[in-house]
């Protein structure tokens, strides 16, 4: 019973939320919206026990002085800060926007700019002309990139002014955009969607039972 | 000369008078709307009644359309804000549901003059309980759904279902070894999607054989989470999974955590684990966004044998580049019936392949049929789309 339960509940709602994507009928509609509201009325309460894991999860981390054991006293601060400010005051305190614009926003963005030299080190490995594959990456990315960058036109215009095409750079970034690299795309998105069909089919009928444990 | 001059001006008073007359003689070229008509609006949950009327010539004279609107017999009242000329149609989503609306339009003439329409039947909106809109969509999952589910049963009786191999679910038992014979831990990460996405079920699906493997061979497996519904739901699944094995005690619920639910605090939480801990091995699977490259560059950096797997299409080459094995969307989905071995799931994948087969030739007919002018079979996908 253990296991039938949550596959009988999983069937059930399964086939209910499919019907409703069909049907427009306020009863319809009425069941969709209702289940929704039981996930969102989940997502508080999952979110309290989730808290209560990291506050653990760097109690022990200080208890065992681990490598940067104190750093985590500055999770301790920052949670606490923005709770006594947040709670009895809301998001839309001048105290909370101030924190959250001028300590959160800054560290995400500083995160978010670390990308721009991961992907020079990222680029560097990929585009290496290793074999013809490679090299046909290498050759389609500088296409692309010099496509992106006004220099790209200045480039056409001065070398290759010759030809008949006048935004030859971004022309060509342009035609690899959206002929090869869309085909692939669209093969990728097809193959996804069948394989969401297909996992949805195995969770519904209780064919793939793994998020229950794994077990039989 | 003065009985011409005379003449003349009788003559051309005379030809005023008759202009004057025709003009004002013809019918103003400003009309009210015609055959206006009200219905209850097809496939919606009858909350609305869409209101249509003939087009006018643009140099009509109408500036603008108002609506009215009685229930019940009763009195007419203006309903939503002067609609601009050219309008045809209006949706009047304010309706009282199971009373009967009568409606009738107002066109406004540049001089302000008011013509009213005749007014409509009554009509009493009701909701539809299927949208023939979405018939083409729910033929082909129809059909998508028919192939997959006749694969299954097909393979209830043929066991031997050859699946192509797939490198990446391959190495999970490489990397997992790795990480026990180096004495390290494993690092799962199931990326940024809730526990409602697609990408994330798969992942925990795999997440589930994997933590099988690693009951066994008893290798630390830590799992970082975004969301606090995937939390809980990945504990009780890595949880059920070493119970499975035979080995609860070596599960530890303290490896199975929430670290933030901000995307690049997640991806700094993360990136920390990786240079401290330095897992033997890392697992990046499910949906990820500009967050993706990050992560793998760092677990690159360290050494680690990284296996990804994403559906988000432009996450795919960063992955690709960074990761030792990378499953390419589809396969992502395909991981769990792969690992499992178990036929029924095997026969979803046979099932998918065909549904690929019938895209595949439904691409090529389509082509072929627009090449002579037959273009029902686009139709038929761009409404699928």
């Amino acid at each position: 019973m253990k296991r039938q339960i949550p596959l009988i509940l999983c069937f059930v709602f399964g086939v209910v939320m499919l019907l409703t994507q069909f049907s427009p009928h306020s009863l319809s509609q009425g069941v969709y919206e209702e289940i929704l509201n039981w996930a969102r009325i989940i997502t508080p309460f999952a979110l309290v026990f989730s808290t209560i894991t990291l506050l653990q999860t760097h109690i022990t981390r200080i208890r065992r002085k681990t490598e940067h054991w104190q750093y985590s006293f500055i999770v301790f601060i920052g949670i606490f800060i923005m709770v006594v400010i947040g709670l009895p005051f809301g998001p839309q305190h001048p105290w909370f926007e101030w924190l959250f614009n001028n300590v959160q926003l800054p560290m995400d963005a500083t995160m978010f700019s670390l990308l721009a030299f991961f992907i020079a080190s990222a680029a560097y490995r990929a585009f290496r002309a290793r074999n013809v594959e490679a090299s046909l990456l290498l050759i389609t990315a500088v296409i692309v990139m010099l496509g992106n960058v006004p220099i790209g036109e200045l480039i056409w215009n001065t070398i290759l002014s010759w030809t008949p095409w006048t935004d030859g750079s971004s022309w060509m970034k342009q035609w690899i955009l959206d002929n090869p690299n869309l085909s692939a795309r669209r093969g990728i998105i097809l193959g996804v969607s069948l394989g969401v069909i297909s996992q949805s089919i195995r969770i519904i009928l209780g064919i793939e039972r793994s998020y229950l444990g794994g077990g039989d | 000369m003065t009985n011409n001059k005379t003449i003349l001006w009788i003559v051309v008073c005379s030809l005023i008078f008759l202009c004057g007359t025709y003009a004002f003689s013809q019918e103003p070229t400003t009309k009210a709307p015609t055959n206006v008509t009200a219905k209850d609006t097809p496939n919606d949950d009858g909350s609305s009644i869409t209101v249509t009327w003939d087009a006018v010539p643009e140099d009509s004279g109408i500036t603008g359309y108002k609506i009215l609107r009685n229930t019940d017999a009763g009195e007419f009242e203006e309903i939503g804000e002067q609609l601009k000329a050219g309008t045809t149609q209006y949706k009047d989503s304010e309706i009282e549901k199971g009373k009967m609306h009568a409606y009738y339009v107002q066109a406004i003439t540049d001089s302000e003059a008011i013509l009213n329409s005749q007014q409509t039947e009554g009509v009493i909106a009701t909701g539809q309980w299927f949208h023939t809109g979405k018939i083409q969509l729910f033929i082909s999952m129809i059909i998508l759904c028919a192939a997959i589910l006749g694969s299954i049963y097909l393979s209830r009786s043929n066991q031997d279902v050859f699946v192509r191999r797939i490198p990446g679910l391959e190495a999970v038992d490489e990397a997992i070894g790795r990480a026990t014979e180096m004495g390290r831990s494993i690092l799962y990460v199931l990326g940024l999607g809730g526990v409602s996405g697609p990408a994330t079920i798969a992942s925990m699906t795999i997440l589930g054989q994997v933590a099988r493997r690693t009951a066994d061979y008893e290798t630390t497996l830590r799992v970082p989470c975004n969301d606090p519904i995937v939390l809980n739901v990945v504990r009780e699944m890595v949880k059920a999974s070493y119970l499975d094995e035979g080995r609860p005690d070596a599960y530890s619920e303290e490896d199975i955590f929430f670290l933030t639910d901000s995307q690049f605090a997640y991806a700094a939480g993360v990136d920390g684990m990786m240079l401290r801990e330095k897992p033997a091995a890392i697992f990046l699977q499910g949906t990820f966004y500009s967050e993706s490259l990050i992560l793998a560059e760092t677990g690159n950096s360290i050494g680690a044998i990284q296996i990804a797997g994403t559906d988000s299409e432009h996450q795919l080459p960063f992955l690709i580049t960074a990761c030792d094995y990378t499953l390419i969307g589809e396969e992502l989905y395909a991981a769990s019936a792969y690992l499992s071995k178990e036929p029924m799931q095997l026969g979803s994948l046979r099932g998918q392949d065909w549904g690929k087969v019938l895209i595949f030739l439904t691409i090529v007919f389509g082509v072929v049929l627009e090449l002579f002018g037959v273009n029902w079979i686009t139709t038929f996908l761009q409404r699928v789309g």
